[in-house]
Parts: C-alpha cells; structure tokens; sequence
C-alpha cells in the first residue's frame, strides 16, 4: 500500500501535483462552460425548430470563441453615475465564488504519482458542504453589488430580487442538504461519495428522493435559471442587475452563469448521484452526471415560463422550507429508531 | 411611522415588452404598481391626415400599416366604408366577398399567432414563440402569393379585389388549417395546463364587465369579460351572416381566459375559412361599376377604351357624393371602426380610424395598479395592443 502524498513526504511532488490539478479543473470548467452556451444555443434551437448556430466553424463549434473576442473587443462602459469601484467589483464577485466552489468535489478516487498516491480532489475540506453554502452566499454579493453600483433602476429592482431569491433559496437548498449528512455523518464531499460507494442503491437519491428534488429545484432558483431567473428578467426588467454591462465585464457575469450551472450540477452529482461512481473512470462519470443536469436545466428553459416574484417567495418560505424541515425530521426519526 | 417612498420608473418606449415604443411610466412601491401613465404617440406617422390629400384608392395602403401585424382586416375596413360611402355595397360580387372573408379570417389568426407568441414571451415561455411565428411564416407565405407582400398586403380593392386567388392557392388554405387546429393544441399543451403559467395569469388584469363596456373595450378582451359582442354577428358585413360560427366568450375576466379565448377564436376561424373554401365559387372579383373599378388588364392593353378608362381612375379617381359614414368590423384586436366624410371631391375629407389597440390600451392602468411589475407585462401582452395602429 503507497504513502498518500503530502507536503511532509515529497514536497516538489506534492506542489506540481497540485498546480496540476488546479489547472485542469479549471481549464476543463472554462471549457465547459464555453461550450455549455454552444451546447444550450444548440440544444434550445433544435427544441424550437431552429438550428442553432452554423456560422462559425464546423457546426458553429467555435461560437463560443467569436462570442468571446466579440465581447472582448467591444467598448468597456462604465456609467459616469455609477459607483465605480463597487462596479468593477461585482463581476469577480460573482464569478470568483463560482469557480472556486469546484475545489471541494471530489472527481475520482486515487491514482498513483511518483509511487505515492494521490486523491483526485483539490482540497477535501471537513467542513466542504459549510463551504461551498459560504461560496453559494458570496455570490449574492456580486449580484446586489451590480444592481446597486450600476444606479440603474431596473438593476435595482434585479439586484434587489436577486437578494431576496438566493438568501430565501438557500435555507431551503442548506436544510436539504442537512438530510444528506445526516445520513453520511460528514461534512466533507469526499466523506459523502464514500458513503454512498458499494451500489448504486446507496446513492442518496434512493434514500433521499424529497431532499433530491428540493435541492434540484432550489438550485435552479439560486442560479437564476428559468423558471427562476427573475433578476435578469429581460422581458421586465430588460436585463435586470447587468443591464448597464458591456464588454468583458458583461462576459463575466454571462461565465459566472454557467459556472454556476456547473457548481450545482457537480454539487448534485455528488451529494445525490454518488459523486464520481459509475461504470467509467471517475472524473468522466462525475461529468456525465454533470451533464445530465445541464441538459435539464436547458430543458427547463425551453419549457417553463417563468414564476412572477411574490409567487417565489411563497414557494420558498411556505413551500420548500416546511417540506426541508418535514424531510429532516422524517430522516431523523428513521436514523433514530 | 416610516414615510413610504415610491420609485418612478420609465418603462418604454425602448423596452423588450412593450410591443412596440408604448412609453409606461411607472411608480412603484418595491415591486408592486401603485400608479401607472400610459404614453402614446411616439410611432405618429399622420395616416389620417394623408389620407386626406390621396384619391379613395391610393390611401388604401395606409390602412397596412395601421395594425401591420394584420393589415387585411384593416383593408377590408377601409374599402367596406368607402363602397358604403359610394352606396356600392350590394353590388360586390359573391367571389370577392367570400375571398374577403377567409383573408380576414387568416389574417385574424396571423394576428392571434403573433399575439400568442409576445404573449408566452413575455411572460417567459420562449419556445411557444418560435412555434407560433413557424405557423406564422406559412401564412406569410400565402399572403406572398396572394399580394406579392408579406406584410403589407394592399390586396382588397373598392369593389373587390385586386387579383384573383393565385392556382393552388386553395390548397395552400385548406392545408394550413387542417394543421392548424394541432399546432392550437401544441401550444396548449405547453401553456395551458403548466401551473406556472395557470398561475401567473389566473387572476392577472382583471376587468369587470361593466368596466370594460365603460371603456369601450372590443374584440376578445371584451367577450373575455363575458360580454357577448362581435360585428361579425351582431352588425354582420361582407356576407359574415352566412357563416356559422360560434362567438367565444369567457367570464373570467382574466388574462387565462383572454388567452384561452383567442384560442378557441382560431379554432372558430378555422371553420369560417372552410366554410368560404366550399362557398368559393368561380366568377368576377369586380364589381360591375366602371366610374369606381379599373378595367381588366387585357382591355387596358388591347383597346384605347380600356386605356383611357384606366388612366382616369389611376389619375382622378372617383367622387362620392358629398356624405359621411361609418364601417366598423371586427379585426382581431377588437371594432376597427372606419368613419368617412366626403365633401364631393376625389380625395376623402376626413377619414377618422377608431383603432381597437388604442382604445384598449385605456384599460391598461386599471388592470395593473397595485399589482406587480411581472404582472404589467401579462397585462400588455393580454390586450394584444400595436402601437402602428395606437398612434396611426
């Protein structure tokens, strides 16, 4: 049985392992969340009987490039009445939390480097599920920073929404949660996907079908994403808290977006679906699942209208917390008796 | 206690929901509509007063661009008035007349096609749009072959039509709505079962009945607050009195009935458009009246008769005698209504539109204050407004 390496037994070893893992988690999230808008330009215009885009490439697969330079080159405004520092602040605010929520998921089990072994998650915190609920409560910051800084009326109203909807979504989302590690005894993401190891009749959402929903749903409402995504409602509010963006400031936040999807997917896939456990190499089932998830999510959008702000608000409060808390006491009697 | 602050807010004329540049100005309380201002006139383009410095014919394309999003009903309005201003109504030949009606009747569901598909937009439904304007294109289509335009058809003439139905063109009609009534239920399927959609239009704008005839509503949001009143029936012009059809009413007074009624309107107009399919019959499409006709083309070419009657029509028109009228018809948005005075000469005196939008458009601040922001643009979208015909 090899050592697991660690910074005490081989510490050049343990750094360029590190740096190495970090790029390529980021790496494959910036790829995938350059592709996730191709994939959802795609898969939306087939749902409407369009095509999509064809323009750019074979099969427009390098849209998501064009798009980039686009916005890249395009004029950087920042409104002479808007407060400047908090303006440029509040696209990393939202897009920082975003990518490194994915540090905690684990992607694999072990795999051997220099005749040590090596786990294949970036960091496994023992608190990991109190961390990326933190991360999750960052990302309102940059939100209301935007809607805020922008002195726009209808960011406003966006940033305001946005407030209200990811703080009452995330009781939920965190209550759901708390059945999961119940049930694990752990906080920590790799503790869980080892809880759920043996069969796929241990991935939680056998166990855990109410709590599987409601974080679905709830994730769905803290990432802004049809039927929830009021703040950027565009038909209301023309584009909510980043109407006054342009240029890359405008691509963070549209980057953020689909990190987010990916966060919660990855999230979902691990606290519900067994993390990285499948029939494939770890990381590639850990994707699958990820991309089962981003395909409801498009799914969704092309299908649902969207839900009018009170009606959210009750669904939150009177809807998905009393179910959360129903779902931890059943759990808990079960555990108990 | 705090003093309560409001927020006023300019919703248009530059805004994805408005329909077009319909200035809304807004206070609000956090989310919810305290006062509302409707502002039009931004899309003024003087049609009225146009109209009066043209002969009866050439102000006829003005009348597209009215309510571009159906400009066939507004044709028939204008060249009904002016073939009542004439006196010339009895003598329009059956053919034009059924013609006539199952144009209009495919241009109501042209209208109601668009209408839905803003609609579910703007409420967030997006897919239900590109359904909607796929339906939409086939009627552009045919409208293409009819006219040679897709949107401003210019098509009807006074006395009759302008062509006759192009070969296949029957076909290309009776294929639409053998479709039609399954794409009514595809979008039905999306919509109107889904709760979210069930729940951000039960309930939303409503009017009274009593309301809605105190402001002078029309068309379906009329019969949606159970008020039983179409001109197609009730006052029944261009031979609608021989079709059987069901006038569509509600007594929700909501937007979900608004919506399911202009459903089932597309369904009805179905049925009207195969009912003139079977009464079309060969025959002229002109009425036999040379001071207001233009003469056949093959006359125009082979004799100097021919020529030199075009010529008078094309360049002085015709003169109805001094008088004024009223044509009203039932266009998809509501009593488009047509009132002429004529002082004897070849250009009308005064040609008044009532446009439904416009006065539809009056019940807007009652049906949104003191509900929410999202609520504002449901109730936009259910009054199916167009600003081309709001500030004519």
């Amino acid at each position: 049985m090899p050592e697991m390496l660690s910074l005490s037994n081989d510490p050049i070893l343990f750094l360029s392992v590190m740096v190495a893992k970090i790029l390529v988690v980021f790496i494959v999230v910036v790829l995938i969340v350059a592709y996730a808008t191709y994939a959802e330009r795609k898969i939306i215009g087939r749902m409407q009987t369009r095509l999509g885009p064809t323009m750019t490439g074979p099969l427009g697969l390098l849209q998501p490039i064009a798009d980039g330079l686009k916005l890249f080159f395009k004029e950087d405004i920042i409104p002479a009445q808007s407060s400047k520092f908090a303006f440029i602040l509040a696209p990393m605010m939202i897009l920082v939390p975003a990518f490194i929520t994915v540090a905690v998921i684990p992607f694999g089990d072990f795999i051997t480097v220099g005749g040590y072994l090596v786990p294949l998650h970036i960091t496994d915190l023992n608190v990991g599920i109190l961390y990326i609920l933190a991360m999750a409560g960052l990302g309102v910051y940059g939100i209301v920073l935007a809607g805020w800084a922008s002195n726009n009326k209808y960011s406003l109203i966006g940033g305001i929404r946005s407030a209200a909807q990811m703080v009452s979504y995330e009781l939920a989302a965190g209550l759901s949660m708390i059945a999961v590690f119940m049930l694990s005894e752990t906080l920590s993401l790799r503790g869980i996907v080892d809880a759920q190891a043996g069969s796929v009749l241990n991935w939680y959402i056998f166990s855990q079908p109410l709590a599987f929903c409601l974080f679905v749903i709830t994730s769905l409402a803290e990432i802004n994403r049809t039927p929830f995504d009021l703040p950027e409602a565009e038909t209301e509010l023309v584009s909510g808290f980043c109407t006054e963006y342009s240029s890359m400031k405008y691509a963070l936040f549209f980057m953020a977006e689909y990190a987010n999807m990916i966060v919660v997917s990855a999230i979902t896939a691990t606290l519900f679906l067994g993390g990285p456990a499948g029939p494939f190499a770890g990381p590639i089932n850990l994707l699958l699942k990820i991309f089962f998830f981003m395909f409801l999510f498009i799914w969704i959008r092309a299908t649902f209208p969207r839900v009018r702000y009170d009606q959210l608000m009750f669904m939150g409060w009177k809807v998905f917390l009393p179910l959360a808390l129903l779902n931890i006491v059943i759990t808990g009697a079960v555990i108990v008796f | 206690m705090a003093k309560k602050e409001t927020m006023t807010i300019n919703m248009g004329p530059q805004h994805p929901s408005t329909h077009g540049v319909l200035q809304l100005v807004l206070e609000l309380d956090g989310e919810t509509v305290v006062n509302a201002v409707p502002h039009v006139g931004f899309l003024h383009r003087g049609v009225e007063k146009l109209a009066e410095n043209r002969s009866y014919h050439r102000a006829l394309p003005l009348t597209d661009r009215l309510d571009y999003l159906a400009p066939m009903s507004n044709n028939l309005g204008y060249v009904l008035a002016v073939e009542k201003l004439l006196g010339i109504t009895d003598q329009i030949p059956e053919r034009a007349k059924v013609v006539r009606v199952m144009m209009a009747e495919i241009t109501r569901i042209k209208s109601h096609l668009v209408w839905l598909a803003t609609h579910a937009l703007d409420i967030g439904a997006m897919t239900v749009f590109l359904y909607c304007f796929r339906e939409r294109e086939a009627i552009m289509d045919m409208y293409e072959k009819l006219s040679g335009a897709r949107m401003t058809s210019n098509y009807f003439r006074v006395g009759g039509l302008s062509l006759d139905l192009p070969e296949g063109f029957e076909n290309d009609v009776l294929e639409f709505i053998d479709a039609m009534p399954g794409h009514l239920n595809t979008y039905e399927g999306l919509l109107t079962g889904n709760k979210i959609w069930q729940k951000r239009t039960i309930g939303v704008a409503k009017i009274s009945a009593e309301d809605a005839i105190d402001i002078g509503l029309t068309g379906p949001a009329l019969r949606a607050s159970g008020v039983d009143w179409d001109l197609r029936r009730d006052n029944p012009y261009s031979g609608y009195e021989d079709y059987d059809f069901k006038v569509i009413t509600r007594d929700g007074c909501d937007t979900f009935d608004r919506y399911t009624a202009r459903l089932d309107e597309m369904r009805e107009s179905c049925k009207i458009i195969r009912q003139a399919l079977d009464k079309l019959q060969p025959g002229p499409i002109l009425a036999d009246e040379p001071s207001v006709c233009l003469p056949a083309k093959k006359d125009v070419v082979n004799s100097i008769e021919g020529l030199i009657h075009q010529f008078k029509i094309i360049t002085e028109g015709f003169k109805p005698e001094e008088g004024e009228i009223y044509q009203g018809v039932e266009a998809p948005k509501g009593e488009l209504g047509y009132y002429m005075v004529s002082d004897g000469t070849a250009n009308p005196f005064r040609m008044k539109v009532r446009p439904p939008s416009f006065v539809n458009l009056q019940a807007l601040p009652q049906m949104i204050e003191g509900s929410m922001i999202a609520d504002v643009v449901a109730a936009i979208g259910t009054l199916d407004i167009v600003l081309g015909e709001i500030d004519r």
